[in-house]
């Protein structure tokens, strides 16, 4: 199935086949005031795999989302990157290590084109004087952009058009292939389908399979338990800020999922 | 890798392009009317000249509103702060002897220190303290206006060295192009490249566009913006300068509507006020439709208080289209 890439690191015993979690947290502990957003959270992630984060609302999805993709600094816990300690003080320290996030909301500029949303923040520049001059490459920027989107199958009318003029699905494609264009390791989708029709919906769950078939791990949170039975090699599941429950793919229904979520299964009993 | 057939490719080329088309056609027929009319008096070199020159201040100050503009920013002071500028550049050159070359330069530098100094304090107000962009430059506009008053006691100084009226206020290149209009062209150049092709620019439209997705990306949003600020009111001391040489005095009390021309030439010219989209081309345009009309009617005769008519419901109907625009394209 998945070969183990990173050798030479102690592999903890799991029920995951003896492989380093790209991504793991522990202990994680998130407060706001006298709230508990995360209590003792545990997450893992494993190369290659699709992992569903599902819980109900107020179950500190969004807190550890957050946690885990640097925009929030958590109160404790560990966070390791294939079995190293890791801080991430910014969304740029976590994609420093590889793990980039597709937001809810997106985060594309709508005005601007497709590529220039693929270069937010990291605008490549002409070389010599030009480039010391702020001179953007916009045909380099271009050519990587639908090097990105063909690798993943997204086709666009026009790279020039304001992403704007996309359809909800086509902006979803353009966050997720932006995200991927970047992170090597994990990527984080906040309800990527949640706003999007039928055919729609379709279309991004082939993408996000084959973001997996590069070999990027996704972090799916999602609503939609079909949704997740279908697309997740793994499930964990939050309440009240702890993971409650992990299963592999075929191991669990909508029904077993739904009771983990509200409380009355729970296998990780503290 | 993007194969598109040629006519759709061609198609959405011109729609991206549309308002600025749109735009220039426009300017483009009232000249051409105007001309068509009244050839000897619109035509002549000598009109052109002036219709140039008249422009040429506003242009620097417009070119750095479209910055702001596109930033989803307002900029209210511009007016102010190049009065406030062309004060203090003549007490400067006051203080060095009032004439040579050494007391012009001393007087170029204070404007575009005094300028870059009020959008300094423009753009911390915004970034640092969260006053709203409208409330802080307002509030800046009356500062920069009652303090040029308060030096000057309400009363225009004179005193301009007579090397800089005689050469960039009255003097042309080649015989034939003014220098004011050589100096605006040249910051409008600039500005044009650097909001199109830089990175100062791409910054400058993402933030406007989506100030959170920038700064979620790395984008340092508030020094960005602080920068943009500190343009505008950089470029505002430089029309302070500009406006020394040409009138020889300080014009306290002839700008009061500096700013809400700068913003009406911005909006004219196709950039959004709810940020994201601009061109500096697009200002020019909108710079000179106003100017024309005005200039065009006073030759014809028309009242020219019809040029204010006219500018408020074009300024109306433009913003109203940029709202279709938005509509249209949220509904897919």
């Amino acid at each position: 199935m998945i070969r183990c890439l990173y050798k030479g690191v102690q592999v903890p015993a799991e029920p995951s086949g003896g492989r380093t979690p790209v991504l793991r947290a522990s202990g994680i502990v998130k407060s706001f005031g006298h709230v508990e957003a995360l209590r003792e959270a545990a997450f893992e992630v494993y190369p290659g795999e699709i992992t569903a984060l599902i819980g109900d609302n107020g179950a500190g999805k969004s807190t550890l989302v957050k946690v885990l993709s640097g925009v929030m600094q958590p109160d404790g816990g560990t966070i390791e990157v294939d079995g190293s300690p890791v801080q991430f003080g910014s969304p740029q320290d976590a994609a420093g290590h590889g793990i980039g996030t597709v937001y809810q909301d997106l985060a594309l500029a709508p005005d601007l084109s497709p590529a220039a949303n693929f270069f937010i923040g990291r605008e490549l520049l002409r070389p010599g004087l030009l480039g010391r001059l702020g001179w953007l490459d916009a045909g380099a920027m271009n050519r990587r952009t639908a090097e990105e989107l063909q690798r993943l199958g997204v086709e666009l009318k026009d790279l020039n058009a304001p992403v704007a003029s996309l359809s909800g699905g086509q902006r979803q494609s353009v966050a997720i292939c932006r995200a991927v264009a970047w992170a090597e390791r994990v990527v984080f989708m906040d309800e990527p389908t949640a706003a999007l029709g039928v055919v729609q919906t379709e279309r991004v769950m082939r993408l996000i399979t084959r973001v997996r078939e590069q070999g990027v791990a996704v972090v799916l949170i999602s609503h939609n338990m079909p949704q997740v039975i279908e697309l997740a090699d793994r499930v964990q599941v939050l309440r009240l800020g702890s993971r409650v429950a992990t299963y592999e793919r075929g191991q669990a229904d909508e029904h077993l999922l739904v009771a983990a979520m509200t409380g009355a299964v729970n296998q990780e009993v503290r | 890798m993007t194969a598109l057939p040629l006519a759709s490719r061609v198609q959405l080329r011109r729609l991206a392009v549309s308002s600025t088309l749109y735009l220039a056609v426009a300017l483009a027929a009232l000249i051409g009317v105007f001309t068509a009319l009244e050839p000897e008096a619109f035509g002549s070199a000598y009109n052109v000249r002036t219709v140039l020159t008249g422009a040429s201040i506003l242009l620097v100050m417009a070119v750095g509103a479209t910055f702001v503009i596109a930033t989803a920013g307002i900029d209210l002071s511009v007016g102010a702060v190049l009065v406030f500028s062309g004060v203090v550049a003549v007490k400067v050159m006051d203080a060095f002897g009032g004439s040579g070359w050494g007391a012009v330069g001393a007087g170029f530098v204070t404007a575009l220190a005094a300028g870059c100094g009020w959008g300094l304090l423009n753009g911390l107000l915004v970034t640092r303290a969260r006053v709203p962009a409208l409330i802080a430059t307002l509030g800046t506009m009356g500062m920069a206006l009652g303090l040029a008053q308060v030096i000057t006691g309400g009363n225009d100084l004179g005193g301009v060295p007579g090397e800089l009226v005689t050469t960039v206020g009255q003097g042309r290149l080649f015989g034939t192009v003014p220098w004011l209009v050589v100096a605006a062209v040249a910051v409008t150049a600039v500005a044009a490249f650097a909001l199109a092709k830089t990175r100062f620019g791409r910054y400058t439209l993402t933030i406007g566009s989506n100030h959170e997705a920038a700064r979620r990306s790395g984008v340092r949003v508030d020094r960005h913006v602080l920068k943009v600020y500190a343009l505008a009111g950089l470029l505002a001391g430089f029309a302070g300068f500009l406006s020394l040489a040409r009138f020889a005095s300080t014009t306290i009390a002839g700008h009061g509507t500096d700013n809400l021309q700068a913003i009406t030439a911005v909006v004219l010219g196709g950039t959004s006020l709810f940020g994201g989209v601009a061109t500096v081309i697009g200002t020019v345009i909108g710079v000179f439709i106003p100017a024309v009309l005005q200039n065009g009617f006073v030759i014809l005769g028309v009242k020219p208080f019809w040029q204010q008519v006219a500018i408020g419901a074009v300024l109306v109907a433009a913003v109203y289209l940029d709202q279709l625009r938005r509509r249209a394209r949220q509904q897919h």
